[in-house]
């Protein structure tokens, strides 16, 4: 089964695979430019001691996103 | 921290992209990559120069150039700022992609992160549209080795259709391989180049438009041309028109054909943002192809070592203690260290200028003379190398080794919630760790912020982190009056904590600031913010602490030379020339004084802190000079007979605490100065950059003077 859900709800240590990112045009880019694209494998590295910002790791890099961003990729979870 | 004398003060601004040649033939190669992937690492090896590096994307902000001459031909290499793509969306990006299409570059290499290939392979793929001959560094295969990834070079470089060289440019391996498939690129180009391939609809708007523009597009792939055009943007306006010329966008033929392909775009009912997406992820796929196969992951879970110390280091428990024991770690061994050297160096010093007195007086100089020159020029010097040299001697090795593991990004990381909730961005802390080298470089270091509000609160603000002129003095005055002389190890630890506040005050402080003019002058909410924490790298210990030393020390004795003597001659000047019955200094400290002694100082303190703008070094020799000037000369053998002379003038802990917050706290140096004008291009920022910290500063000593003084009764 499959899940829609947004990026900033993704568990540390869970991974989903990456739906829509909706977020504005300057940020779009800058996510596109990390290889951030349909279907890219995403995982939920760490949380930062006060809750925000998170890391993901994206492609072999880790890179820290706000909840703001986050929560503008669409993600797809696969639940066992 | 790029403190060395190439990256400081007027050279330290932006030279712009002007190639010079050191012969007619010399080849110019570009060196472009994704940041924090070794490009300055590559860069110093190849051209034997001293550009800092650091374990963090962005260290690289300014355009750097170099020559170098392999088998006989000579090379002007070129550092370009860090980018993951050429699509232009930020100021780096667009030096980057404008160098490669117009910068007359003979070939480019592409420095890529051996483990983070796949991503490299990005910008890899955008130059090669742009330009043939492009070679791909693949740096940092040492690391990769470790962390157990298999990278098939050869085969890459066949699916790609350019030279794929493997480097380790640290311990420079491969480094000779490199220049030799320049070489070769340079003589005879890249043939059979692998091409994306994009969407159908893609693909036929293309060979349409380039069939147009093939004749006019003035040397640059119109292929590459096409694409562009069709995810058409305004700064993309700019770009064609500076550097196309042939009147291409007034050319009715284009217009035409792009008007027919939008029409024809619309009513298959593609949208503008479709398109990008399209163009986007061909590049990703076709990356994602060349690196299927190539690149083995031999132990998946590669990432764990680092991911395991990130939970510590970012812990939610952890993090901000293991920040602060950082700090006083830093500062112990620095107290520490500093104790002794300061102490032969300063008794060195001040034997030799006994000897320039008797050498003075024995060949029979006038008195006023060698008066000037060894008690005024010569003993401020002396004292700004030995209070100050041997604190950044052992500060700035310790600190270029937490930079280098990469521990700086995670500091970032940790206080973004911080600077979030002053609308400001997280970098500002990369900025601000910048800001302990030197402030003028923190204020160059503030370019890798994107949003121009939140950059210039990074500038503005950037000087409320105390740099390595300032906080010797810290260190000093701290010793003298809180902890005793007596370097105890339970003194030093006290000594470090007590810094330690400091600093964690002034960071308090860059808060207050930046949430001030967020609300106020720089109105805005936060924008958005990625940050990249780059795998932890062990440092080259040896190197880091050669190198900084090195270009410590001579940066320090340089800038002493250059600052602190004609200060010393102009404070001796003014202590010696009389107008009327008292000295020019009385006449000026006596002005400042009621002032001064509000906000906890005196007359001669704040005249230091005024003529100390050069350079914030000199800021405790002048008071000391002037106190010595006003007749109770001293010999000097240790701190305690400074405090006596302190004291005698009428330093109690109250004056002491007002000098440390004054000197968090006040105008910038004008190194800092000329920075911040340069950089934001405006005289109301680089003042507003003056009254900030001033106004706070003197706030600040005014409250805590006035009620230290009620309670205290002083």
């Amino acid at each position: 089964m499959q899940i829609i859900n947004d990026l900033s709800k993704l568990e540390q240590g869970k991974h989903a695979f990456v739906f829509d990112i909706c977020s504005s045009d300057s940020m779009r880019r800058r996510l596109q430019d990390l290889g951030l694209i349909k279907g890219t494998e995403v995982s939920c590295v760490q949380k930062s001691p006060l809750g925000d910002p998170t890391a993901y790791l994206i492609r072999g890099a880790v890179i820290a996103l706000r909840h703001e961003d986050s929560s503008c990729v669409q993600i797809q979870c696969c639940e066992v | 921290m790029g403190l060395n004398k190439d990256s400081m003060g007027l050279k330290a601004v932006d030279l712009g992209l002007v190639i010079k040649k050191a012969h007619d033939s010399d080849r110019v190669i570009a060196l472009g990559g994704n940041p924090n992937v070794g490009k300055s690492t590559v860069f110093n090896e190849l051209t034997g120069l001293r550009q800092h590096t650091g374990n963090w994307p962005g260290k690289t902000v300014t355009n750097a150039q170099g020559n170098c001459t392999y088998d006989n031909t000579g090379y002007v290499i070129v550092d370009l700022p860090g980018c993951y793509s050429l699509m232009a969306h930020s100021t780096e990006e667009e030096v980057a992609r404008d160098f490669i299409c117009f910068g007359g570059a003979d070939a480019v290499v592409i420095v890529c992160d051996a483990t983070c290939l796949e991503r490299s392979m990005n910008l890899v793929l955008q130059t090669m549209e742009i330009t043939q001959n492009v070679i791909v560094c693949v740096n940092l295969m040492d690391e990769s080795k470790k962390k157990k990834i298999t990278i098939d070079l050869q085969a890459i470089s066949k699916k790609l259709g350019v030279p794929v060289i493997g480097t380790a440019a640290r311990s420079k391996k491969g480094l000779d391989d490199l220049m030799d498939a320049v070489a070769q690129t340079i003589q005879k180009s890249n043939k059979s180049l692998v091409q994306i391939q994009y969407p159908d609809y893609i693909e036929t708007a293309i060979s349409n438009l380039e069939s147009h523009i093939k004749e006019i597009c003035g040397g640059v792939n119109s292929r590459w041309l096409s694409l562009m055009l069709l995810h058409w943007n305004q700064d993309m306006h700019g770009f064609i028109e500076q550097n196309i010329k042939n009147n291409f966008l007034t050319n009715e033929s284009i217009k035409q054909t792009l008007d027919e392909i939008k029409k024809e775009f619309t009513s298959q009912r593609v949208t503008e943002r479709q398109i990008k997406d399209d163009i986007v992820s061909s590049i990703v796929h076709t990356a994602e192809e060349i690196c299927k196969d190539t690149v083995l992951f031999e132990n998946k879970n590669y990432k764990n070592k680092d991911s395991k110390i990130d939970r510590i280091l970012t812990g939610k428990w952890t993090a901000f203690p293991i920040m602060i024991l950082a700090l006083l770690g830093v500062f112990w061994i620095t107290i520490t260290g500093a104790n002794y050297p300061s102490q032969v160096i300063s008794d060195f010093l001040f034997w030799i200028e006994e000897q320039l007195l008797m050498f003075f007086k024995w060949i029979g100089a006038p008195q006023f003379f060698y008066e000037m020159l060894v008690l005024g020029v010569y003993r401020v010097l002396a004292w700004v190398v030995s209070v100050m040299l041997p604190p950044m001697a052992i500060f700035f090795p310790l600190f270029t080794l937490l930079e280098d593991v990469g521990f700086l990004p995670r500091i970032a990381f940790n206080l973004d919630k911080c600077f979030k909730k002053c609308c400001a961005c997280g970098k500002q802390a990369l900025t601000m760790c910048m800001g302990f080298g030197c402030n003028a470089a923190g204020v160059i270091g503030c370019r890798i912020i994107d949003s121009p509000r939140e950059r210039l609160i990074a500038i503005i603000t950037n000087n409320f982190v105390p740099c390595n002129g300032r906080f010797p003095a810290l260190i000093a005055i701290i010793s003298m009056f809180f902890v005793g002389t007596a370097a105890g190890g339970g003194a030093s630890i006290l000594s470090a904590a007590l810094l330690t506040a400091v600093i964690v005050l002034g960071v308090f402080m860059t808060f207050l600031a930046s949430k001030f003019l967020s609300k106020t002058v720089l109105k805005g909410i936060p924008s958005s913010f990625s940050l990249e924490l780059p795998p932890y790298r062990k440092p080259q210990i040896g190197k880091v602490i050669i190198r900084s030393v090195l270009d410590r020390t001579l940066f320090v004795l340089g800038r002493a030379v250059v600052v602190a003597a004609p200060a010393g001659l102009a404070i001796w000047i003014m202590a010696n020339v009389h107008i009327g019955d008292m000295t020019i200094l009385a006449h000026c400290s006596g002005f400042l004084d009621p002032f001064a002694r509000l906000i906890g100082l005196d007359g001669v303190i704040l005249l230091a802190f005024i003529l100390g703008f050069p350079a914030n070094e000199i800021v405790v020799p002048i008071i000391i000079m002037a106190y010595m000037a006003k007749g109770s000369l001293l010999e000097f053998d240790d701190l305690s007979v400074l405090k006596q002379l302190l004291t005698d003038n009428g330093w109690t802990w109250i004056t002491a605490i007002s000098v440390m917050l004054f000197s968090l706290m006040h105008w910038p140096c004008s190194t800092t100065l000329l920075t911040i004008k340069k950089e934001t291009q405006s005289i109301k920022w680089t003042v507003i950059s003056v009254l900030v910290p001033t106004i706070m500063g003197m706030g600040t000593c005014f409250v805590f003077a006035t009620v230290a003084r009620l309670i205290s009764g002083i």
